[in-house]
């Protein structure tokens, strides 16, 4: 017969619960008075809750509560707080010329700053997180520019993009020689090895000096120059530096004569403000290579 | 069921239940050489307290002009002629060793000074007291009035009222003073007076107002004897020699009434000097009997040497049955030897160096530090940039601290990879090779600079390049290394 007395621990002097597991009985020992009110305060205070904020998930919205509090609408209000700080310095810098923020500290300052940022959301993905480019992508820290250094060509050129689809884009393009059927491959051999001697590096053996010459002039001078120099009105890249945008070994020069070359520079204008591109333009200067 | 008893070494009964309830303690006036050293620290260490945020001190113009300030919004700290960067922290590293160390040291000399006399509770509970007893009469009356079982009349009433009223305007007072060393001290006055301070002013007040009124008013002791770990830290570090409030058994024992005391005497046996008034408990704030030997409640204020003394005065024995002693000197009056003190010990030497070499070094560092300095960070990404000539740059981020209170002009020297040229971004300076810059008074300034070096000048991959700055006005000067890395 079960035995429905309170049984008592006689170590502790507290009830059990008259389980019992491997010889241990459980003591009953209940929770404080205080904890358990609390708890159900806080119920009732989670219900009050249910009805003063957002709640209750229904079909394509949700209960909005009586104080119409709402997570979206201080983002908003944050948001706008934000806008209106940073539009004061925004307009000191959209006055400034940009030759004028470089030579102010705090605009400078503030140029680096924001051109830092959307540098790193709009233009890292091809140039790299520090601009530090890749093949096919400019390095924006080396003062070798295809459009120019300056102050106002980095800016035109952001702008406007290069082979961007723009009205005002940088046009001009390296042609596919090879491709196009206009040097035949010994041609072109000669040819990007003469381009290869124009930077100082060596030549394969055979090369003859007059076949290169004769074929860069015949068809390369227009664009790249005379001297090879290139032409940044055209994009057209100076060939006697030491920086090669799609690699200096002789294949990668054939490669370029071959099938040509046209990298697209997006166009910048009505996706970025024009301060924020001005922003843009002071950043990408004073990363060094800045003419 | 029946179950066997268990087996007498698991019984329990001699563990009592793990919660005592307090004792109200109801110390009793008291006057004397130690009552009048604690009323003087009390008003030393409160009036410090309350008043040094008012204290002015001229920095100069732009400059804040209170003599102690935490100003967390430009993140500086001002104590008088020092103004400390958040990178000087290392200062209160300093300060913390000798302040434990000091501690340590005090404790080795005698006892608990820290407790029984500076410590904020010990102060603050005092004061409280204090005020308890001007309001509610001493001891015997508030023992009176608490025991009534009397419904209470209007007089009593009031009493509590006054006396809880001044409590919280002491703690009040107490936090005030609290945030008026993180603000300049009139201003916020003003601000707190009209409702114009921010909101973390009152709320600090609040904070500081609950915990000096509950812990002065109401855990006193407790807190002693149970929060603050520093009994159990001091018992562990004390030794022998160390002088405590102790009650010198040697020449109490045995105690006797004084009227049996005086017949005993008249009959030329030996007897105590301690009659058993029972003063020594009356007076103790922590309500312990010292008789009993030393214990982790007696914060050593030496309360009862004040009331023992002036009952052996007025019983015509000698003086300090109770006082600064320790065991040793006991045993040796007890062996008829003269009592001996060495203050000067072992751990008192080392205690006294540590201070003394911290303090040194501390003051050594503080008479030469810079006030001028540059840190360098080297461009992660890309490390290096090859130029259209083959010649290779290096971009650093340049800080100038300027911790003086006039702007300077800062000039820049690279000593590193041969024949390199230096450009500090935005800074067309009339000296290319050495770049002036101009660092706002007591701020920094942050620049980008690039060092080119010419083509296959630096065979190595690394070399190590560093960054000379000098001012220009008073040649000052500070460096800082980093590397110039080929790619």
């Amino acid at each position: 017969m079960t035995d429905h007395r309170e049984e008592i621990d006689s170590v502790s002097g507290t009830a059990t619960t008259g389980h019992q597991w491997d010889d241990i009985k459980e003591l009953n020992t209940p929770l404080p008075r205080w904890w358990v009110i609390a708890f159900y305060l806080s119920i009732i205070w989670a219900v009050g809750y249910w009805f003063v904020y957002p709640a209750w998930p229904l079909l394509t919205s949700n209960t909005t509560g009586f104080l119409g509090y709402s997570s979206r609408a201080d983002v908003a209000v944050e948001l706008a707080n934000l806008d209106k700080i940073r539009g004061e310095k925004m307009v000191a810098l959209g006055a400034a010329s940009l030759a004028d923020i470089e030579k102010d500290p705090g605009l400078l300052a503030l140029a680096r700053a924001r051109g830092k940022t959307v540098f790193g959301d709009n233009c890292a993905p091809c140039h790299g997180s520090g601009a530090a480019g890749a093949k096919g992508y400019p390095n924006l820290n080396d003062d070798d520019w295809l459009w120019g250094g300056t102050l106002d060509q980095i800016m035109q050129t952001i702008q406007f993009g290069a082979r961007s689809g723009h009205a005002k884009a940088h046009e001009g393009q390296m042609l596919a020689f090879g491709k196009d059927g206009v040097l035949k491959p010994d041609q072109i051999v000669a040819v990007a090895n003469y381009v290869r001697a124009l930077s100082g590096l060596s030549t394969r053996p055979g090369y003859e000096a007059a076949a290169g010459t004769k074929v860069f002039a015949e068809n390369c001078v227009a664009c790249h120059g005379d001297n090879g120099k290139g032409n940044p009105e055209l994009g057209a890249p100076n060939l006697t530096d030491k920086i090669w945008l799609y690699g200096s070994d002789e294949a990668a020069v054939i490669e370029s004569i071959t099938n040509g070359r046209a990298g697209v520079m997006p166009a910048w204008e009505g996706r970025l403000d024009p301060v924020t591109i001005k922003a843009m333009a002071v950043y990408v200067h004073s990363l060094g290579g800045g003419k | 069921m029946n179950k066997p008893a268990p087996p007498a070494d698991l019984q329990y009964d001699d563990v009592g239940p793990l919660y005592a309830a307090r004792k109200k303690v109801y110390p009793q006036s008291v006057s004397g050489t130690f009552r009048r050293i604690k009323w003087g620290l009390m008003a030393v260490c409160l009036g410090i307290y309350y008043f040094l945020p008012f204290v002015r001190w001229n920095r100069g113009l732009g400059a804040p002009d209170q003599a102690v300030l935490i100003d967390f919004p430009n993140r500086r700290f001002y104590f008088f002629f020092i103004e400390l960067w958040p990178q000087e922290v290392y200062y209160f590293t300093g300060l913390l060793i000798i302040a434990a160390v000091a501690l340590f040291l005090m404790n080795a000399i005698g006892g608990r000074i820290w407790c029984g006399y500076l410590c904020p509770q010990t102060v603050w509970t005092d004061l409280f007291y204090a005020v308890e007893r001007l309001i509610e009469g001493d001891r015997r009356e508030r023992m009176k009035k608490d025991a009534s079982a009397d419904p209470m009349r209007l007089e009593r009433i009031s009493e509590i009222v006054l006396k809880h009223s001044i409590w919280l305007l002491i703690a009040w007072w107490t936090g005030g003073a609290w945030v008026l060393y993180f603000s300049d001290a009139p201003t916020l006055v003003k601000e707190l007076v009209t409702f114009q301070a921010p909101m973390t002013a009152y709320i600090w007040i609040a904070m500081l107002t609950a915990s000096t009124y509950l812990l002065a008013g109401f855990m006193r002791e407790q807190v002693c004897t149970y929060m603050c770990p520093w009994p159990r830290i001091q018992a562990a570090l004390t030794d022998e020699w160390a002088l405590n409030v102790t009650y010198e058994y040697d020449r109490g024992e045995k105690r006797t009434s004084l009227k049996k005391a005086a017949e005993l005497r008249a009959q030329g046996e030996r007897v105590g000097d301690c009659i058993d008034c029972y003063q020594c408990v009356a007076v103790c704030p922590t309500g312990i009997d010292i008789r009993n030997g030393p214990q982790l409640e007696c914060i050593q204020c030496g309360l009862c040497i004040d009331a023992c003394d002036s009952v052996m005065t007025r019983i015509g024995r000698p003086t300090r049955l109770i006082g600064y002693d320790n065991d040793i000197n006991i045993q040796r009056r007890e062996a008829g030897k003269p009592p001996i003190y060495r203050v000067v010990r072992p751990r008192t030497i080392v205690y006294s160096s540590v201070i003394a070499v911290v303090g040194a070094i501390m003051l050594y560092a503080l008479l030469t530090r810079s006030l001028l300095d540059v840190n360098v960070l080297h461009d992660r990404n890309p490390v290096a940039v090859k130029l259209s000539d083959g010649s290779i740059r290096n971009a650093y981020t340049v800080r100038l601290l300027n911790k003086r209170g006039f702007d300077r002009v800062i000039a820049i020297d690279v000593d590193g990879p041969v024949n390199a040229t230096v450009h500090v971004v935005g800074v067309d300076s009339v000296t290319p090779d050495r770049p002036m810059i101009v660092v706002g008074r007591d701020q920094t300034a942050e620049f980008r600079v690039l060092v080119t070096a010419p083509a296959d000048s630096n065979p190595e991959k690394s070399v190590p390049v560093r960054f000379h700055v000098t001012d220009v006005g008073l040649g000052e000067v500070a460096s800082a290394t980093d590397n110039f890395v080929s790619p």
